[in-house]
């Protein structure tokens, strides 16, 4: 099948959804094409809504500039303020539009919005208690404004013509049609790299991200060419052991609820989510004093009622049921909790392709946005509002470049590859590949970082492309399965390799190098970006950080550094 | 090639006399698609222990048929 669009945006989640709907605003008598692995009626991350918007920067509540700032400290200093700036400066924007469009957020008693404090410093949170209904208020505005929707569509490489983006290549997840469309300017919001490591439970979809997104827009992104950052800078989590969800000390935490370890004492002042934060949680269940805990059974009845009306009905809905079957109730019980499974997502840290205050990736024409675009901390806000902003600059973009062409002889070679597991149905299956695969993940990539564990892990994802070519697929469905691994395999590769180059550590646990246990500035105060040659190797590329637009005061630059909380008991009783 | 056949215990359920036959609700909106409809009875079954208990085929059927479990491994 081939299709044509003025604009294509692959991955109907949040970031795509609005970046579709914005770019056919722009462009009423323009095909914008949304092309989805699932359906967009409950595809992605935000599936069964979210219960708020981590990352709100409101008038009234907080500058742009100081939220600027915080995600500096909170990455310890990698960043580029232009993009933070930028999204800072955009943000409340998208939060008055998602209201208009029938988006419930809290209210205070005077029709406010009801930001809370989770953040070490600022205030950015604002719930959603009713936010099942995302998906639905999205899909009800792609439809009115007429974007083309193409469903069960999987794209698994980037056209290009002489070094622009050209379009895609897919195929129908049920039918097994390869897909080839043709795109003036694309946009990628593929989420996350969500099965790079294996849950503990040892369940291939029990992940904290939601399992449709394997790392496919970083693959495409890097066969395209485009540059990718600070890939060994992982995402891991502080989660519900086993069900591997968020607890979630966002929601529970301005109703009173904290985490605590075995004791009860609370050991971290502040419960946002960063490489700081998580290494102190990491030593705390490795301390004698573990496990680590979300405590709320400290709080009034109606107290609970709330939070679980909240938790047990948006985002992760089934926590309650987790709940119920194993016994225990926030009532009586505090909540146990583990460190996720790695994966790489810049909407949690900050490893994504690298991309610019617009969007724009290295590639010409080729724009990201979401959790797999480099913008640290980036969220559910940033994904909308990304999504927006790399809309705008693809229109223009467009209007400005010709029809690009399509080269017969990459369509063919990439026909060849994808069909190949349905011409050998015997093959391996997908599952146990993967498994394999996201075993040695967990056994050699899981911080603290060894060098000499990550390079037998780096043979083992060399060796494992052998296996992927021998990967058998007795239906279409079980393609997809197959050429997701081709992406999770590609992730641990550049995973592997850019935790081994980077001879530091930084963003506490996310990147903690056993034998570079501090960070060194004078040689790594850097992005660490690496691209695919013409020859397939990988390069690395360090790209300064540019300068502050909002500098950092002497003090305040090591805040992120001082979370724990040295004397629980002393400390609790002084808050 | 004879196949090894396993068993699974499967988190999704469907009550299939409550299934409407032909509806597919549950069969579209699942992100992993790992449902399926038999083409015998047409009511819907989970075709694949694919799951990452989201809820939106229990919560969109329009007769209210599916059930999800907590898959048995984290259970
Ligand atoms: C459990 C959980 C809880 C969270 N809680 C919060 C919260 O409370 N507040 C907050 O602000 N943020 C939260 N986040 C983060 C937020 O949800 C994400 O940052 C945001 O939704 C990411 O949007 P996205 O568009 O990048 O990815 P998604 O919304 O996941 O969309 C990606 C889409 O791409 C599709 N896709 C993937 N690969 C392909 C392919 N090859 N071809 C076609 N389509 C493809 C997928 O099916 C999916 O629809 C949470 C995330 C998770 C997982
Ligand atoms: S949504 Fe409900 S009624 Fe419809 S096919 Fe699924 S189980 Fe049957
Ligand atoms: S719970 Fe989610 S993943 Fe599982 S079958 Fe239902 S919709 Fe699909």
């Amino acid at each position: 099948m081939e299709l044509h669009a003025e604009i294509l945006v692959i991955g109907g989640g949040s970031a795509g959804s609005v970046a579709a709907i914005k770019a056919k605003e722009a462009m009423p008598d323009r095909t914008i094409m949304l092309l989805e692995k699932a359906n967009i009626r409950r595809s992605g991350a935000i599936t069964m809504g979210m219960d708020g918007l981590n990352n709100a920067v409101m008038p009234g509540h907080a500058e742009p500039e100081d939220y600027v700032k915080e995600i500096t400290l909170a990455n310890d200093g990698i960043v580029n303020q232009r993009a933070l700036l930028r999204y800072a400066q955009s943000s409340a924007e998208m939060v008055s539009e998602l209201d208009s469009w029938g988006v419930k957020f809290q209210k205070t008693s005077t029709g406010e919005f009801d930001m809370k404090k989770v953040h070490h410093n600022g205030r950015y949170v604002l719930p959603m208690p009713e936010g099942y209904d995302l998906k639905k208020i999205l899909c009800r505005k792609i439809r009115r404004v007429g974007v083309r929707v193409e469903n069960r569509i999987m794209a698994t490489r980037l056209l290009l013509d002489s070094g622009r983006v050209a379009g895609a290549m897919g195929f129908n997840t049920r039918t097994g049609e390869f897909v080839v469309i043709r795109a003036k300017a694309v946009i990628l919001s593929c989420g996350a790299c969500g099965r790079l490591g294996l849950p503990a439970s040892g369940y291939l979809y029990g992940t904290y991200e939601m399992p449709t997104n394997a790392g496919d827009g970083y693959s495409m992104a890097f066969h395209a060419g485009a540059e990718l950052t600070n890939l060994e800078c992982f995402q891991i989590n502080p989660l519900i052991k086993d069900y591997n969800g968020p607890a979630c000390a966002y929601v529970a935490g301005p109703f009173g609820g904290h985490t605590v370890n075995a004791q009860g004492h609370r050991f971290i002042q502040c419960d946002y989510w960063s490489g700081q934060m998580m290494m102190e949680f990491y030593r705390e269940l490795n301390s004698g004093k573990g496990p680590v805990y979300l405590k709320m059974n400290h709080l009034a009845d109606e107290t609970i009622s709330e939070i679980e009306r909240i938790m047990h009905t948006t985002e992760r809905p089934s926590r309650g049921q987790f709940h119920a079957g194993r016994g225990k109730s926030y009532r009586t019980d505090m909540v146990e909790m583990h460190i996720s499974e790695i994966g790489l997502c810049s909407g949690h840290s900050a490893s994504g392709v690298w991309t610019n205050e617009n969007g724009e990736t290295t590639v010409p024409g080729l724009y990201a946005a979401g959790d797999m675009a480099s913008i640290p901390h980036n969220y559910l806000l940033g994904a909308f509002t990304f999504g927006k902003i790399c809309a705008q600059h693809a229109v223009e973009y467009a209007k400005r470049v010709s029809e690009p062409m399509v080269d017969p002889a990459q369509v063919e070679s990439e026909r060849d590859r994808v069909l190949r597991p349905l011409s050998q149905p015997g093959g391996f299956p997908h599952h146990q590949v993967e498994y394999k695969l996201r075993r040695m993940v967990n056994d050699y990539l899981q911080p603290p970082k060894l060098t000499t564990r990550m390079e037998i892990g780096l043979e083992h994802f060399i060796r494992a492309k052998a296996d992927l070519n021998d990967m058998g697929a007795r239906d279409p469905h079980e393609l997809m399965r197959a050429m997701e691994v081709h992406f999770i395999r590609d992730c641990a590769e550049m995973a592997a390799r850019a935790s081994l180059n980077r001879t530091e550590s930084r963003w506490g646990l996310y990147h903690f190098r056993v034998e570079y246990p501090v960070s060194d500035n004078t040689n790594w105060f850097v992005h660490q970006n690496l691209r695919r040659k013409a020859d397939g190797t990988i390069e690395f590329i360090k790209r300064p950080v540019a300068p502050y637009v909002v500098p950092l005061e002497k003090g305040e630059r090591d805040s992120y550094g001082r979370l724990r909380i040295e004397a629980p008991a002393a400390v609790a009783e002084a808050v | 090639m004879p196949q090894a056949i396993q068993h699974f215990d499967l988190p999704v359920v469907v009550d299939q006399d409550k299934c409407i036959e032909g509806c597919r609700v549950c069969v579209e909106v699942c992100p992993l698609d790992a449902l399926a409809i038999n083409p015998d009875t047409r009511k819907a079954y989970m075709a694949r222990d694919e799951c990452w208990y989201c809820t939106p085929c229990q919560v969109d059927c329009p007769a209210n048929a599916v059930t999800v479990k907590i898959p048995y491994l984290l259970r």
